[in-house]
């Protein structure tokens, strides 16, 4: 039988009906299935309306790598029988899907605890940047410091946003300058 | 010693170089980054102390105390933001 790949990063949409299905892959121990699905939204900083597409680019070999050791990490943490991400990439506009995380298990904790767990770390460790085009130009995105905190609570320090500076980061979300 | 640095998104736009073969004395990552900084111009804005930069040295996340080897693939780039 094919071994199926557990990472995907690429251009193409993905169908979440025929990938759910292929993670249950017939497996009767599976008695709960957990997915979760990101998408663009259509504004920035609370404007409705300004986004008009985003860009995402990513360090090829490094993208995959990294999420593959995430999925690893997960298989050692949570009892849980399969798990796959898709990632998309290029120029994407509002209303589409961005990124797949499916899971099973043979009870529910399990695959919610995974699910959350992949997402935390793929929003902070993986090497993907946003960028927005906007009626006023493109801007990327910035990193959130509460994404760092949600990782956090896995007992994982993410040290993104705010990398390399000060450790402490204050409760107002703004990484401390030097 | 011989490595590759890549740079990515606002660094990469910066710097204007996605990639790049360099000849280096560092022996770590901090002291290539302290190097690049002393070229001065974009190379120094943006990844000047101060900033919020991420390391990866061999396609792995890093940190400042990575020692460099002979053809190291090394890379300078934003907080991630995918997800």
């Amino acid at each position: 039988m094919k071994e199926m790949p557990r990472v995907s990063v690429q251009t193409a949409d993905f169908d979440v009906a025929a990938e759910i299905a292929a993670q249950r892959a017939q497996d009767p121990r599976v008695g709960a299935v957990c997915s979760f699905i990101g998408t663009v939204r259509d504004h920035t900083a609370g404007e409705p309306g300004k986004v008009s597409s985003m860009e995402l680019e990513h360090y090829p070999g490094m993208t995959e790598a990294s999420i593959e050791a995430m999925i690893d990490e997960a298989f050692k943490r949570f009892d849980i029988y399969a798990a796959r991400v898709i990632h998309r990439v290029g120029v994407l506009q509002p209303l589409e899907q961005i990124v797949l995380v499916v899971v099973t298990s043979a009870h529910r904790s399990e695959s919610f605890a995974a699910c959350e767990f992949l997402m935390d770390y793929l929003k902070t460790q993986a090497p993907f940047w946003k960028k927005e085009q906007t009626p006023d130009g493109a801007k990327w995105v910035d990193a959130r410091v509460s994404d760092d905190a949600a990782l956090a609570k896995w007992g994982i320090q993410a040290r993104n946003a705010c990398a390399g500076l000060p450790r402490r980061t204050p409760a107002s979300g703004i990484c401390p300058a030097r | 010693m011989k490595i590759i640095v890549k740079y990515f998104a606002g660094i990469r736009e910066a710097i204007g170089c996605a990639q790049e073969q360099r000849q280096t004395a560092a022996t770590n990552l901090g002291q290539l980054r302290d190097e690049l900084i002393a070229l001065g111009g974009a190379y120094a804005d943006a990844l000047a102390r101060g900033k919020a930069v991420r390391l990866a040295l061999g396609q792995v996340m890093s940190d400042e105390a990575a020692a460099l080897t002979e053809g190291a693939e090394v890379a300078f780039f934003p907080p991630v933001t995918g997800g």
